[in-house]
């Protein structure tokens, strides 16, 4: 699968997701209306960038702490097609997947990108591509290929459940 | 071959003859767990999945917690669908004034054995490690997964084999091992792996204690925090647990991803600056800083062994006059034994707000929140930024016994520098 967008980074190690999407925030349980709170607690003029298809860009560690999917949700419901970071913390890194929004970790294509930047990944091969210069991201396990292809564990369990 | 605990219960708990750290596997899982803020988003995600039956309903718990009681109406809402799933499910469901914080109950209902997999749509599902079970948080998609189908998939985690050596010295607490653990390994240190307490360190803690360091385990990155079972664990199960449990143990010769120590004979009460769990110091290195609000509770240390330790310092004390305090019983258990013993009491007396049940001000949810420039000293596990309100409030995360004595001092002390 390929998907590509424009850069937004998101620099900073530890980025939890308290100020991803801060707690006041989680009595919403419908995607669509949890977009407007995401980056809430960190910068919110963040969401000005959010425009047509974008590629998360972050450090180390993101996505730490609680396990809220409001997070993934919102970074899906806002447009942003993958993740590219140095490092995720594992539950919002399975989050990721789970919503059909690849975390792909690649320190290099993570560094080399910067603001507006076009970034293409390729899931399959790993490769990523940031303003024409290619990296390889760490490979991504065949059942979460798998997953991807579906559209996300919703669609790849109904697959299964059919 | 030779097994770590925690691949030993994952094997047993999927279709591989032979599991590998990084192995990508099929879970199945024991107990499943959501709350008033997971759940609702993983019944939406099961409907869309196609499926209308829980797996085994006798494995499913629902806990109305988070924002319990209701803050507003939109959280009522939420409470709302939580209750009438669950009935509509047959599932377990622990309503408003019947449980309390969805760990604590759990681990006091009998629902977690050692050696079984609890998933709960909530990061400090870790806590079940205190049990010697694989506990641990999902997001709500993979709990819907687990809700309809009973399994998940988990990429097998290395280990990091902690030994608790030596004594506890006054006023130190299980919460401080675990402190001294990410002070050594930092917030990602234990990204996929495992914490895994052994040790004569680790087997003196009591059950309580246990809970305070494997409800942090998250807080290192790690899936889960885990202690063998051992005969503290068997007598605190007697009576209680709900299904047949044999110990299970690391394989002498297993492989560890990495060791480490904690000397209790060296440690002293620790101390998470703000606003990283990680950034841990010594009490007495920063005593002297104006805490506004103390806030004693959650699910790891609003136990009865936490709230005897606050009443230690609050007998004959009073909640400073710039300070305010909060007390949170972990579980309507644990609040009734406090009531039994008096404890609930002293904290009336010394003038803090003792607190039905609910996660509340731990994650900003409510009933305590922080304003602007103000400094709270909780028994948490997260001082994010904005983690209890607002964004340019301060979290610093200790024991019981600080915690209760920065609210009678108004500022970070000592314990043994207040004790009436």
């Amino acid at each position: 699968m390929i998907i590509s967008g424009n850069a937004v980074c998101v620099r900073g190690d530890n980025i939890d997701t308290d100020v991803l999407y801060p707690g006041a925030y989680l009595n919403v349980d419908d995607p669509q209306k949890m977009a407007p709170f995401l980056f809430e607690g960190l910068d919110p003029k963040i969401r000005e960038e959010l425009v047509g298809e974008t590629v998360l860009v972050v450090d180390e560690n993101f996505g730490s702490g609680s396990s809220r999917e409001h997070v993934p949700q919102a970074i899906r419901a806002s447009g942003i097609t993958c993740v590219v970071g140095k490092t995720f913390a594992r539950i919002f890194y399975r989050n990721c997947f789970n919503l059909g929004v690849p975390a792909i970790v690649c320190p290099e294509a993570s560094a080399a990108a910067g603001k507006g930047s076009v970034v293409t990944v390729d899931t399959d091969t790993g490769v990523v591509t940031v303003d024409g210069q290619e990296f390889q991201a760490r490979p991504i396990a065949p059942f979460m290929l798998d997953m991807l292809a579906a559209g996300g564990l919703v669609e790849w369990s109904r697959q299964r459940s059919a | 071959m030779a097994y770590t605990l925690a691949e030993k219960i994952l094997l047993a708990h999927s279709d591989a003859d032979e599991i590998a750290v990084g192995d990508l596997i099929m879970v199945r899982c024991d107990i499943v767990m959501a709350n008033d803020v997971s759940g609702p988003v993983a019944f939406r995600a099961m409907e869309e999945m196609g499926a209308t039956k829980v797996f085994d309903r006798d494995k499913v718990v629902m806990v109305a917690d988070h924002f319990m009681p209701a803050k507003d109406a939109v959280s009522a809402g939420l409470q709302k669908r939580l209750k009438e799933w669950s009935l509509a499910q047959g599932v377990h469901f622990y309503d408003q004034g019947r449980g309390g914080i969805e760990h604590k109950i759990m681990i006091e209902d009998g629902f977690v054995v050692p050696g079984s997999v609890v998933v709960g749509g909530d990061s400090h599902t870790c806590t079940h490690g205190a049990l010697g079970a694989f506990g641990t948080g999902l997001g709500s998609t993979d709990i819907a997964a687990a809700l309809a189908f009973g399994e998940f998939w988990q990429g097998v985690p290395g280990t990091i084999l902690v030994t608790i050596v030596g004594d506890k010295r006054r006023f130190v607490s299980g919460k401080d091992i675990i402190l001294d653990v990410l002070a050594q390994i930092g917030v990602a240190g234990g990204t996929d792996k495992v914490l895994e307490f052994v040790g004569p360190g680790a087997e003196a803690l009591s059950i309580d204690e246990r809970l305070a360091v494997s409800n942090m385990a998250v807080e290192a990155g790690s899936e889960t925090g885990i202690f063998p079972a051992d005969e503290k664990t068997a007598a605190y199960l007697e009576g209680r647990a709900r299904q047949p449990w044999e110990p299970v143990r690391s394989d002498p010769d297993a492989v560890f991803a990495s060791k480490l120590t904690v000397d209790l004979d060296r440690l002293d009460p620790l101390i998470a600056m703000p606003h990283l769990p990680g950034n841990i110091q010594r009490v007495s290195d920063v005593t002297g800083k104006k805490i506004d609000q103390v806030y004693i509770g959650n699910c790891g240390n609003g136990t009865i062994t936490d709230l005897r330790q606050a009443a230690e310092i609050f007998r004959g004390n009073h909640v400073h006059r710039d300070c305010r305090a909060i007390i949170v019983p972990a579980s309507q258990a644990v609040y009734r034994e406090a009531m039994a013993e008096g404890l609930l009491e002293i904290f009336a007396e010394a003038g803090l707000v003792v607190s039905t049940p609910t996660c509340g001000a731990c994650f900003g949810g409510g009933n305590g929140a922080m304003a602007a420039g103000e400094s709270a000293l909780t028994t948490t596990n997260r001082n994010f930024k904005g983690r209890m309100g607002s964004g340019e409030a301060e979290v610093h995360l200790a024991n019981a016994w600080v915690a209760a004595a920065a609210a009678v001092a108004g500022e970070i002390v000592n314990p043994a520098e207040v004790l009436a």
